[in-house]
């Protein structure tokens, strides 16, 4: 999120040049994380006219903003309309940057893969073949059992076929750091296989040998099913996922897999169930978190013992306590444990500022929310889909006849100032460009959506999926454990999946094992007598 | 000791009067009681007439003012203070027990021994 350049340009912002401080955001920019968005879009916060102040630590309330794409679409930076303003630059740089290099390592395991598959297909049918083209004359003739062969023959290669079709040939999602043991493991009895049966000579032998070849790889497969597909799917562990910025967490329920797999897996989930990342939501208010010790006076009484007062100043309170320690090692950490106790012993006021921050934060949010919906169902009431009949019927009012992009953008302008206060003060407005609120408008109106549908994209965080752009390039992710990522999952492990600012950290249960009994219960058995003899002591 | 409906009711009774026992802050009697008109009179052990809903004496702690002052359990309670305990509920009859501007309870009770001796006593005595 963009506050977080802000803060660090903060910190830079002296009497230097406009230039000099335009150089430097942008390599803010570029140092600064990506995220899993890259819509870059928001042209209200990044604004950065020359001679106005750095936006403040406050500038994400929005009360005393300047609410300008509300009315007109500029971007204030003093650039023109023909011209790239430093945000587009900035933006372009940043999704180059986001989308990793097509990499062919990607494939290089379905092709071997491939390959070798290939290899096996083909061997039986070069038995059959080869034999009869090479050493025809050499061959004894061999009569219908090898018809029956050749028959099963052709119908287990047809099966065989189909099911690697239907197991193997799908485009991995995902690279994953290391080798799949078993899939090795198959390929490489698959090979052997194949390398040791082309060693015979005798026709019906040779026939035979083909047949037996290829029940031999479809019993390869079937254990490659089992092995590959089966075992995962029976649950056995349970994994709690965290997310570390924020605490969203969720539990799901997985079957014996290896950790990189378990790694995918977690991530599928992740990008469908986890509401979206959102940095702007992580801060608590400066005025709550700027616990200053602003002095500190350290006495030293006899030598022995240090003597702390520390006097803290926040913006509602001022506060003094003190801490008294023995110097028995030296003096320095003497002095630091009065400081600690100086400071456990403090009288600490934020919760009650961060408990009176948060319900006005809730109040204002809802006031906010109150606003844009009126707007927004306001705006529904102007137009109306057009009846066919309607437009033949009655040539002497000619309405204006809109398509559904003009219509969205009609009836945008009562809302959008709504929209834009609103969006803002809940943090999203970096997800939501001006754009992508006038397609969504666009798609609601074609497909008959109320304004409570519209609005369901913006007033509860979506997961990540909604906010993604397809790029095929992927989604760069780490994972980070202790064990090897090939050994399977068990009790008591602890691995994560490190993006550039955040992380989730998988823990593994397995799931308790279950005693189920059993309890009959006669219908019949189900009497009730009233219960009205007391005895009380007077 | 059943009741005909629409006839009165006759019981040779005892007085018993109970004073109350200051335990803390609450004055006791010694004794507990079952019965009353909202009450099974089927699980009542003391009662002769199993349709009598009467209030019974169902135990009675030792030494407490209750032994002290005479109480038997089994007692059928006829009467607290003047108030009538042969038709009220369980909680009316608690109540009547636990006043706590009265030290003490003047007890109308009855039993079978009551009846039995009064009979004895009675067939004694030719008839002038």
């Amino acid at each position: 999120m963009d506050n977080e350049s802000q803060y660090s340009g903060y910190s830079y912002k002296s009497s230097h040049s406009r230039s000099s401080r335009k150089h430097r955001d942008r390599r803010d920019r570029h140092r600064s994380k990506s995220r899993d968005s890259s819509s870059r879009g928001d042209k209200s916060v990044t604004i950065q006219t020359p001679g106005e102040p750095l936006l403040d630590a406050e500038s994400t309330r929005g009360d005393d903003r300047d609410d300008n794409w509300g009315e007109t679409t500029t971007v204030v930076t003093g650039t023109s309309e023909h011209s790239i303003s430093n945000e587009d630059l900035t933006r372009v740089t940043k999704d180059l940057e986001e989308s990793t290099p097509l990499e062919c390592k990607r494939f290089v395991g379905p092709a071997l893969g491939g390959c070798l598959s290939f290899f096996a297909l083909v061997t039986p049918l070069a038995f059959l073949i080869l034999p009869q083209v090479l050493w025809r004359d050499a061959l004894e003739p061999c009569g219908t059992p090898c018809e029956g062969l050749y028959v099963s023959l052709a119908f287990k290669l047809l099966v065989l076929l189909i099911s690697s079709w239907a197991l193997f040939l799908r485009p991995p999602r995902a690279t994953l750091p290391r080798f799949f043991v078993f899939r090795c493991l198959l390929m490489v009895l698959v090979f052997l296989f194949v390398a040791s049966y082309w060693l015979e000579r005798d026709y019906r032998g040779i026939v035979e040998y083909a047949a037996s070849l290829v029940d031999a790889l479809l019993f390869i497969q079937y254990l490659a099913l089992v092995l590959l597909e089966v075992r995962h799917l029976q649950p056995a562990f349970c994994l709690k996922v965290v997310r570390s910025t924020d605490g969203a967490s969720k539990f799901y329920n997985v079957g014996h897999l290896s950790i990189q797999r378990a790694a995918v897996w977690v991530l599928d989930r992740y990008y469908s169930d986890f509401p979206v990342y959102n940095p702007a939501l992580l801060n608590l208010p400066k005025s709550i978190l700027s616990k200053k010790m602003t002095g500190f006076k350290v006495y030293s009484l006899d030598g022995k013992y240090s003597f702390v007062l520390a006097l803290t100043s926040n913006v509602q309170s001022n506060n003094s306590s003190f801490g008294l320690t023995e110097n028995t090692t030296n003096n320095s950490t003497g002095q630091s444990r009065a400081m600690i106790a100086a400071a456990a012993r403090r009288r600490d006021n934020s919760h009650n500022e961060y408990y009176y921050e948060e319900a006005e934060m809730d109040r204002r949010i809802r006031k906010r929310k109150a606003r844009l919906v009126v707007a927004v169902e306001e705006a529904f009431t102007h137009i109306k889909r057009l009846q066919e009949e309607e437009a033949a019927s009655s040539p002497k009012h000619p309405r204006e006849v809109m398509d559904p992009r003009e219509a969205a953008q009609a009836i945008f302008a009562p809302m959008a100032r709504a929209m834009q206060k609103y969006l803002r003060t809940t943090r999203q407005q970096a997800f939501h460009s001006m754009e992508s609120i006038l397609t969504h408008l666009q798609f609601c109106i074609t497909h008959n959506m109320t304004p409570k549908a519209f609005l369901e994209r913006y007033l509860t965080a979506g997961p990540t999926m909604q906010y993604q752009q397809q790029n095929g390039r992927g989604r760069q992710w780490t994972l980070v454990s202790e064990e090897p990522v090939t050994s399977a999952l068990r009790q008591g492990l602890v691995f994560s999946l490190r993006r550039l600012d955040f992380s989730l950290v998988v823990t593994v249960t397995p799931l308790p094992f279950l005693r189920l009994g059993e309890e009959f219960i006669d219908p019949k058995s189900h009497k009730f007598v009233m219960r009205l003899q007391s005895e009380t002591s007077v | 000791m059943s009741f005909v409906p629409g006839q009165p009711v006759t019981a040779v009774v005892e007085r018993v009067e109970i004073q109350k026992l200051r335990q803390g802050e609450n004055l006791i009697l010694g004794f507990s009681i079952g019965g009353g008109i909202d009450q099974d009179p089927g699980q009542n052990p003391f009662s002769e007439d199993k349709s009598d809903k009467g209030i019974y004496v169902t135990r009675i702690s030792p030494k407490g003012p209750a032994d002290l002052a005479g109480l038997k359990i089994g007692d059928k309670i006829m009467q607290v203070n003047g108030w009538d305990m042969t038709m009220v509920t369980h909680d009316q009859a608690r109540k009547k027990l636990t006043k706590k501007k009265e030290d003490v309870v003047r007890l109308l009770v009855t039993r079978k021994s009551l009846e039995e001796a009064v009979k004895h006593s009675k067939g004694c005595y030719p008839k002038p």
